[in-house]
């Protein structure tokens, strides 16, 4: 009689639910998993070895396209790191924006999360209605940056440029006109705090809908509960960040443990869950959105009262706006040698971390003194979670695994860096 | 010789008249199909090509046919190209016996119920050959899925026809509607409603649809079964599939309420209008509803997991039917219903 020998599938890289360019060796047993061998590196760009060879103000952009799906956290570690080595903080209408587009990213990252994981789960309907929401916050990310997805926002010493007093408006079309670009237009008659505040008035209820849609559906609770469990002591030990991390009842956060930008300022809680299964990680992240929106509510409240300078006036790190270098020899110069050569670092090294939307985001610095970081190396949250992929799924069904690299909220972009 | 010449062309004619309405109706589901979902997901739906996007399913069609037929290097290529032909054959030829209206019927034979059944449960043979043929492992996988979750199925759905059965005294699928005559209240729903329930889930489990598509799988296998087909093979697929779900919505209108009836029949007002008068346009909307619920369950529920779907067609569906073909029984015996 022949060796009964496990049937080995191949799962990726180009597979629906891989979430990027991930590719898993699959060891079934009928449809149970009895081994996944992750296999990354397929989208790898050597980040880190481009940022050492630019100027360090020449990287952020960089950063956005690590974790593509929270862009502005990203830039906030790196900036961070690199305000540290110089010794500089951004003025505090700044540290505002930063804290409140930071939380704008966490929903942007949240939503995309939830919509993709009721995907891979067959719920299509809330993806859609969360690609909805996410449309409005991309906007705002475009009226302060120019861009939706990759804004470079975030500069070491501030923020590019403060808030637009005017939100743009969406244009007539074919497709949207009438009623129906009246009611898009209608958050968008003031500036862009006023649309924030429409938008984070409207959202808690939008929750509520994927709410209704996931939450007690007895479909979702069979494919969650009890799905990719994860015990306190095992999520340390492979050291989670996070969601992952808070669903398995530790509550770890640090914004509240190690307070960086706004955050000290600002009144949000922490959800925590119990079982450390992918239910509980969804419900940590949907009560995350809530916090969000409370956190960006009470920035706004606070930008509005304080208007101030967003960047610092040090034309050795920040450059002079615009209008003064038209009129002034020193300030051509100041712009001109920033965006050519940079601006050298001292001696030194750093870490500096974020609370981004997947884990703590962390970018470790070490400067020899020059115009170019000695060597930068990203801490990415998705990677340490995609380790244990295996642990997570061995013992599952084949149908668990797309739920298992859901939850864990990896994005290829910064895993393989 | 002429006779039977015009016997033939008659009963070709006949046939033609049953299965272009079909095809067309599969067409215009699958348009009814993006519209409805996406009006459920703030979406529009498709509206670029005719007015509304009317002609969309033909530009489908076409862009279908005109694609090349990839035919895997190692796949079995005689089962590889059988098997859409096999899941589309019995789709068709199920419509011989439903009847549209008292007398709209292809072939009024007495075993109609069973000849339904046997054609139900051939369609699934198309979905296994197409996934072993493909000698892909997705594919292989969503084969296996399909054949275990039909069969499962297949006896709850059984045994819900059972109680149809025993109510009606007749397998002839024109003798079970006109058993239900009376009004709203007479239609079999009310005496086996837990049967008509599981009827219809059943027959959604038993065309692979959401939340039971698990043979398809889209996040998990890909594509499942027909994850190697493409042009007009994979079409066959498709149309096989939505012929089948047609099918099933109008046989849950034919067996649980009533096919062709109207409701108010016996309604003093109503009964001389075309309300309240039985016909063609009753047994349409009934379907058009089961044929919505489709739409609606797949825009509203995540998938099921492989295991999950045996255990609740198993454990729970298989035992109420059971109990309830006996209370369907009592029912008859007692005089209550039916005889």
């Amino acid at each position: 009689m022949s060796e009964i020998r496990n049937f080995t599938l191949n799962f990726g890289p180009q597979h629906p639910a891989a979430h990027g360019a991930l590719r898993l060796v699959l060891e079934l047993n009928g449809e149970t998993v009895e081994r996944v061998d992750p296999h990354i590196g397929l989208l790898h760009r050597a980040t880190e070895k481009l940022a050492e060879s630019k100027p360090y103000n020449h990287s952020i952009g960089y950063m956005d396209r690590l974790d593509y799906m929270s862009m502005m956290c990203n830039e906030h570690a790196y900036v961070r790191a690199i305000e540290r080595l110089l010794d500089i903080e951004a003025p505090e209408r700044a540290q505002y924006i930063r804290t409140m587009f930071d939380e704008v990213t966490r929903i942007l990252n949240h939503l995309m999360w939830v919509a993709s994981n009721a995907l891979d789960l067959g719920a299509m309907s809330v993806f859609l209605w969360a690609f909805r929401e996410r449309e409005g916050l991309l906007d705002s990310y475009e009226a302060v940056s120019g861009a939706r997805m990759h804004p470079t926002y975030y500069r070491p010493g501030g923020v590019y440029r403060d808030l637009p007093d005017q939100m743009p408006k969406l244009a007539e079309s074919r497709w949207r006109k009438g009623k129906d670009l009246e009611r898009m237009n209608r958050w968008r008659q003031g500036s862009l705090l006023d649309y924030l505040q429409a938008f984070t008035d409207d959202f808690f209820d939008r929750v509520d809908d994927y709410e209704t849609m996931l939450t007690d559906n007895r479909i979702w609770k069979q494919r969650t509960v009890g799905i990719g469990e994860v015990s306190p002591e095992r999520a340390l030990q492979m050291g989670f960040t996070g969601p992952m991390l808070r669903a398995s009842g530790i509550a770890w956060d640090l914004r509240k443990k190690q307070p960086y930008a706004k955050y000290a300022e600002v009144d949000f809680d922490i959800p925590v869950g119990s079982n450390g299964d992918c239910y509980d990680r969804y419900l940590v992240r949907i009560e995350e959105c809530r916090q969000s929106a409370r956190i960006i509510q009470q920035c706004i409240a606070w930008l509005r009262a304080n208007p101030g300078p967003v960047m610092l006036q040090n034309f050795k790190i920040a450059p002079p706006t615009r209008s003064e270098m038209k009129d002034d020899m020193e300030a051509l110069i100041h712009h001109f040698k920033l965006f050519t050569e940079g601006y050298c670092v001292p001696e030194g090294e750093t870490y500096a971390a974020v609370e981004a939307p997947k884990g703590e985001f962390g970018c470790y610095l070490i400067s020899d003194g020059a115009n170019k970081p000695f060597r930068v190396h990203l801490r990415a949250p998705a990677f340490v979670h995609l380790s244990s992929m295996d642990e997570m799924a061995r013992g599952h069904m084949l149908a668990d695994i797309p739920a298992v690299i859901a939850t864990q909220d990896i994005v290829l972009g910064e895993i393989d860096r | 010789m002429i006779e039977q010449l015009t016997t033939l062309l008659w009963t070709l004619a006949k046939v033609l008249m049953v299965v272009l309405p079909v095809t067309i109706s599969v067409a215009y589901f699958t348009y009814f199909e993006r519209k409805v979902i996406g009006y459920m997901q703030v979406r529009r739906g498709p509206n670029r090509i005719g007015p509304l996007g009317l002609l969309q399913p033909f530009a489908d069609l076409f862009k279908m046919l005109f694609k090349e037929l990839i035919i895997p290097a190692n796949s079995n290529r005689f089962l590889f190209l059988l098997a859409p032909v096999l899941a589309l054959a019995p789709a068709l030829t199920a419509w011989a016996v439903v009847p549209f209206n008292d007398w709209m019927v292809l072939a009024d034979i007495d075993a109609g119920l069973l000849f339904i059944l046997a054609m139900t449960s051939m369609g699934v043979y198309g979905i296994l050959i197409g996934g072993w043929a493909s000698n892909s492992k997705y594919a292989l996988l969503g084969g296996l899925r399909s054949a275990a979750q039909t069969v499962s199925y297949e006896i709850a759905m059984g045994f819900a026809l059972v109680g149809v059965v025993v109510l009606a005294g007749t397998l002839n699928l024109t003798g079970i509607v006109q058993a239900q005559s009376g009004g709203i209240f007479s239609w079999f729903w009310l005496p086996l409603l837990p049967l008509f329930v599981i009827y219809f889930i059943s027959g959604v489990a038993e065309t692979n649809r959401a939340p039971f598509d698990v043979a398809e799988g889209e996040s998990e296998i890909v594509a499942g079964f027909h994850v190697e087909y493409s042009g007009s093979a994979f079409a066959v697929f498709f149309l096989a599939e939505y012929a089948n779900m047609i099918l099933i919505s109008a046989l849950a209108a034919l067996l649980f309420l009533g096919g062709w009836l109207s409701p108010f029949q016996g309604v003093p007002v109503l009964g001389d209008t075309i309300l309240g008068q039985g016909g063609l346009h009753w047994f349409l909307a009934k379907t058009v509803i089961f044929c919505f619920l489709y739409l609606w369950f797949r825009a509203t529920f995540p998938r099921y997991r492989y295991d999950q779907i045996m255990r609740l067609g198993w454990k729970v569906f298989i035992p109420i039917t059971i109990v309830w073909v006996m209370v369907a029984g009592v029912l008859r015996v007692s005089g209550l219903y039916g005889g």
